[in-house]
């Protein structure tokens, strides 16, 4: 029988072997997943074009109304909460994405491989940490061009980005729970939605959280939201009113923000991968 | 099992809530043939190769591919086999190229092995010109040559295709039989899905028909025509007549269908020299007139009504529905 003679791929039979082809695996579908991009950058729009716009938008309406509490301009106020507002949003690209390739007949070829397939989650995460890393730049952008500046060192700045980032990564993670159950790319971006806005704005990326009902106060000061971007603030020496809120997430905005990003990183991720693998079970 | 056997399934079975895909299975495809899988839509084809690939989980019975078991040697099976499913599995956005260089990256193959591997491929299926094209706006034949090649990535030595030529036009369709061909001079163990008779005859070695998740009957091509009967005889009247029935018998082999109109008879018939001429005489001198003759070799249609008895039905899971059988319309006239 000479059939049986013909090459198969080899097993990976070290861990260290293994290792590398499930990071080889997740570096194609990072790559297959940039190719969509480029071949239509609009979907691109929600970490371009949106930040630009957002940040202008309420740079100039809000920041004429909005009197901060400590004094400071609302430009310099607001970036932080510009980045969590968008980081946020932008994060349900990773549930739309998903339910596309979840929708699609590609998966089940991705499971006729002999791959790695959690590497379909990773290099999706992986792929929209590079789109958030695009959103944030945006942001500053826009924030310097409107008056904002990090007051900081050049460390600081960055420690405040890299918060926002791995925020932005762990909740991406949640986001792609939410693919994974939903229907369809169009219900797991409209749940997204209704669940994600209200969260970035109850919080105090926008305003401070002073003046704000008792009720709907307590939520913002408790709102990871409010953690990341008073950690933020803090780091870029910006204007913080949240330092002087008697809350203990707000007087540990930096310990409570990683501490809120590890958490769902630790339950999102582990989740995602069980419903993915019960999704694709048969 | 026998060491040569390398597609081997005893008593699949898998339901999808109250719906019975498949009621028990047994297939057995030898290394280096092909075996191909007729029945209608929803007739559980389908489900039968998403076990056999691995993508599905049987509720009953056991199946081994390449010698390794689809369930517990779920990894193994899948370094051993080619899928092309019935459904685009490829990723339209990228192109021809770029498809079977993921592929082939994702099986395991060094970037420079996938390109060599898809540079190759694209030549043999004669896409080398629209290999740097986006898929999305290839043709259906093309689509269906990307999706064969897709699964030849890693030259495995068992492959599937599940219904390769349903949509295509007849030039793609034969130029698509001409590479299935191609492919089993390879050695390669195949087998095949298909809803057209004359498909399975031209490509299989062995037949199975498949019905409501079972398996009806098996053999060669010739063995299960000889089943079956010669050609199929279609009468239109003018205008029905109780008579029409009787007229027929001593023509046909077998049962007479009438549609519910009365107009229009169907029934297999050994065709022989002035047979046409003759039916139309013998319905003439009766007094009927006749609108339409037709004898034509047998459709899966008949295939199913002369092993059933009765004519092929769309099933629940996953049919089209209306796919233009006449037969669904009919009933049977035992004479």
């Amino acid at each position: 029988m000479t059939v049986t003679t013909r090459l198969s791929p080899p097993a990976g039979r070290s861990r260290g072997h293994r290792l590398v082809r499930q990071l080889s695996n997740v570096a194609v579908l990072t790559e297959r997943n940039l190719v969509h991009i480029s071949r239509e950058p609009l979907q691109l729009s929600d970490v371009t074009i949106q930040p630009v716009l957002f940040t202008a938008l309420f740079v100039y309406v809000f920041g004429a109304g909005v009197v901060l509490p400590h004094g400071g301009t609302y430009a310099s106020f607001a970036i932080a909460g510009m980045l969590a507002l968008n980081l946020t949003t932008s994060a349900m690209g990773t549930a739309v994405g998903l339910s596309n390739d979840l929708n699609g007949g590609i998966i089940d070829r991705f499971r006729s491989l002999p791959m790695w397939r959690p590497a379909v989650l990773v290099g999706r995460s992986v792929t929209d940490l590079l789109t958030a890393v695009l959103c944030a730049f945006f942001v500053c952008m826009t924030g310097l061009l409107v008056g904002w500046r990090p007051e900081s060192g050049v460390g600081s700045t960055i420690a405040g980005l890299a918060i926002f980032l791995f925020f932005s990564y762990s909740l991406s993670w949640g986001c792609a729970c939410l693919g994974i159950v939903s229907k369809g790319p169009e219900s797991a971006q409209g749940i997204g939605l209704v669940v994600l806005f209200p969260l970035a704005v109850v919080s105090n990326a926008l305003v401070p959280t002073e003046r704000m009902p008792t009720v709907l106060r307590a939520v913002a000061d408790w709102n990871p939201i409010s953690a990341v971007t008073a950690a933020c603030r803090q780091l870029f020496a910006n204007p913080n009113p949240s330092a002087t809120v008697q809350s203990w997430p707000m007087q540990h905005a930096i310990v409570t923000s990683l501490l809120w990003s590890a958490g769902m990183l630790a339950v999102f991720a582990p989740l995602a991968a069980h419903l993915f693998a019960r999704r694709t079970r048969g | 099992m026998p060491t040569d056997s390398m597609i081997q399934a005893e008593g699949l079975k898998k339901r999808f809530g109250r719906t019975v895909a498949l009621a028990g299975i047994d297939l057995e495809v030898p290394a280096g043939a092909i075996l191909g899988m007729l029945g209608p839509n929803g007739a559980g084809k389908t489900t039968a190769v998403r076990i056999l690939t691995t993508l599905a989980i049987p509720d009953g019975g056991r199946a081994r591919v390449a010698g390794f078991d689809v369930v517990t040697q779920a990894s193994q099976v899948r370094r051993n086999i080619g899928v092309t499913a019935q459904d685009a599995t490829l990723d339209e956005m990228l192109t021809g190229r770029q498809n079977l260089v993921m592929i082939g990256r994702l099986s395991g193959l060094h970037r420079a092995e996938a390109r060599e591997r898809a540079r190759g491929l694209l030549e043999q299926f004669d896409l080398a010109d629209a290999g740097d094209r986006v898929m999305k706006g290839y043709s259906g034949g093309m689509r269906r040559r990307l999706d064969l090649a897709a699964g030849l990535v890693t030259h495995p030595p068992v492959l599937f295709l599940d219904e390769p030529t349903t949509g295509l036009d007849p030039t793609s369709r034969v130029r698509m039989w001409g590479i299935i061909r191609e492919l089993v001079a390879d050695g390669v163990t195949l087998l095949l899905t298909t809803q057209y008779l004359d498909e399975a005859d031209e490509l299989a070695d062995r037949i199975v028909v498949i019905d409501h998740g079972r398996v009806i009957a098996s053999g060669t091509a010739t063995e299960l025509k000889t089943r079956i009967g010669g050609a199929r005889l279609e009468v239109t009247l003018n205008t029905p007549d109780p008579r029409a029935v009787g007229t027929l018998e001593p023509f046909v082999e077998g049962a007479i269908q009438v549609s519910h109109d009365g107009r229009r008879l169907r029934a297999p018939v050994r065709s022989g020299d002035g047979l046409a001429t003759t039916i139309v005489r013998a319905l003439d001198a009766a007094g009927m007139t006749v609108d339409d003759v037709v004898l034509h070799q047998p459709s899966l249609d008949d295939v199913f009504f002369a092993l059933t008895g009765h004519p092929m039905s769309e099933s629940t899971d996953g049919g089209v529905p209306g796919t233009g059988s006449s037969a669904e319309e009919m009933e049977a006239v035992l004479p």
